[in-house]
């Protein structure tokens, strides 16, 4: 296996983007990151897209020939090939991208997530965002997205005794990260009580507690690392990009307060990065609820099971902290375009290990993690990403 | 959703059948033709198993913004139910009045219901959901 970096990325602001369609935003993202890493048409071997209910939310299946056609590489012929994997499709098309370049068999490949949440109504949508659970055995029978996070907040509230505070916590401490990036959908700061007051959507999940629908896109550049500085000074290095999966059914895991596909995709990437999760500097992980962000934090073993709500309320995981985790503003705050969260929480550890993330750069950091989910946790994709000095 | 594809569940959403892995006699719901300890031992040696429908409350929420369909019932309480055969399921939980308390522990038993409609004058689904099992509150 040949060693990975990041030459080039690109991404759209996310947010309500009524005037712009789903091949527009993909193709916005797509040429900014070919125009960040310097290289033309002629040098890209394959395209690589995620993309979660493009046939559900803009009737359109077979996206990969249409992106493509509207880069302008159609008459190149190159291959074209769409990932699905609920929330989690950009970042499992930028794992299959990063082993096609590993293996050698691509040398220059461009990676792309792109969701249009918007050109649908909300209820609509969340009927969209809740097909990822079982259709069968609980959608069928009432179970909201929202509902599946709110049981393991219920759960993990009565056995660890994590407090309502420590949940609000990661939506005020995200909104304020938010606020510090220009492509973010929210760039307000809220705080504890407004979270508290929030209008129910599941309880104890409020409104403030659930990540929006957004529209957007991310791309970004793969090229083996010996050439990568032909491209750029700056490459970033893919020290780990590992998987994991778990049923697609809530009610069939063994504890609902762990996703043992973090656990397991974590510790293999930390094993392949010859790293502990003491070393991360940039924590992007999976803040669709704030619940989510509790049990990714312990999942990642960034702390143990059951105490990162204390942690959250004693101020950790800002910018400046080690690690600063969702420094984007996270799903919560950034956005959540579903295809396009897994490229973009990579987008995030690229702006800050190459010093373009704002106000919001983490100073001297140096390792960044990406964490991203599909489903209730039926897979999780983990990436390590690291400067190379 | 078409009629075949509602009616080759009703069993199991009428009355709770699951499968019993023969092998090592681990239970599921809903069915399968594999079980994931014994893998291709099992294959050929599962058997229908209908579950008792008791159980206790897990975890709960109370659903305010409902799918569609489930729009007239918000607020509704979702409820992760441990079954007394030692597996789990998720489902409403009914027959709650403002002055019913839920809580983790609660015992619920399953009760049959209607679940949802294709419109006006579409199919009508029934199926499963789960209310305060009175017989059992000490
Ligand atoms: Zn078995």
């Amino acid at each position: 296996m040949r060693e990975v970096a990041i030459i080039g990325i690109g991404e759209t602001k996310f947010g309500e983007l009524w005037d712009r369609s789903f091949r527009d935003i993909g193709i916005e993202a797509g040429l900014k990151a070919i125009n960040d890493a310097k290289i033309t048409s002629n040098d890209i071997n394959a395209l690589y897209i995620g993309t979660m209910a493009s046939g559900s939310l803009i009737k359109q299946e077979h996206v990969s020939p249409i992106l493509l056609d509207y880069a302008g590489l159609s008459s190149d012929h190159i291959p074209s090939i769409r990932i699905e994997a609920g929330e989690a499709s950009g970042a499992l098309a930028f794992h299959q991208a990063y082993l096609a370049v590993a293996s050698g068999y691509y040398n220059i490949v461009v990676v792309g997530g792109a969701e249009k949440l918007t050109d649908v109504s909300e209820d609509v949508a969340r009927d969209i965002t809740s097909s990822t659970s079982d259709q069968e055995w609980e959608t069928f029978f009432g179970v909201t997205q929202a509902s599946q996070y709110a049981l393991i907040a219920n759960k993990h509230m009565n056995t660890y005794n994590t407090k309502r505070e420590a949940m609000a916590e990661v939506a005020v401490k995200n909104h304020y990260h938010g606020s510090m990036n220009s492509t973010a959908h929210f760039q307000n700061k809220i705080t504890v009580e407004a979270v508290l007051k929030s209008p129910p959507v599941s309880t104890p999940l409020g409104m403030l507690d659930c990540a929006p629908l957004s529209d957007g896109a991310a791309t970004v550049i793969l090229a083996p690392l010996d050439i990568a500085r032909k491209f750029t000074d700056t490459p970033i290095k893919i020290q780990a990009s590992t998987i994991s999966t778990d049923t697609a059914t809530l009610f069939h895991r063994r504890d609902i307060c762990t996703f043992d596909s973090t656990i397991l995709a974590s510790k293999k990437a930390y094993d392949l990065a010859g790293i502990g999760s003491s070393q991360l500097d940039l924590v992007e992980l999976n803040d669709n609820y704030t619940i989510s962000e509790i049990i990714a934090i312990e999942d990642l073993n960034i702390t143990k099971k059951g105490e990162a709500g204390k942690e959250l309320l004693n101020g950790r995981y800002r910018i400046g902290d080690k690690p600063s985790i969702n420094t984007s503003g996270g799903l919560k705050a950034h956005g959540q375009p579903y295809g396009a969260v897994g490229i973009a929480q990579i987008v995030e550890i690229v702006k800050q290990l190459t010093g373009r993330a704002e106000k919001r750069t983490v100073n001297g950091a140096e390792i960044g993690l990406t964490h991203t989910i599909g489903g209730i946790g039926s897979v999780s994709v983990i990436n390590i990403l690291k400067r190379v000095n | 959703m078409s009629v075949s594809r509602y009616w080759r569940e009703a069993k199991s959403r009428y009355m709770l059948q699951g499968s019993k892995c023969g092998r090592c006699n681990r239970l599921f719901f809903p069915k399968r033709s594999v079980c994931p300890s014994c893998k291709s031992l099992s294959i050929n040696n599962i058997d229908n198993f209908n579950l008792s429908g008791n159980g206790v409350i897990d975890a709960f929420t109370y659903v305010h913004e409902g799918l569609t369909g489930f729009e007239m019932q918000i607020p509704y309480v979702i409820a992760m139910i441990k079954l007394e055969e030692g597996i789990s399921i998720t489902a409403q939980v009914v027959d709650i009045d403002d002055n019913t308390k839920v809580y983790i522990g609660m015992p619920v038993r399953m009760v049959f219901r209607k679940i949802g409609e294709d419109g006006k004058s579409g199919m009508i689904y029934y199926g499963y959901k789960f209310s305060p099992d009175m017989a059992n509150f000490g």
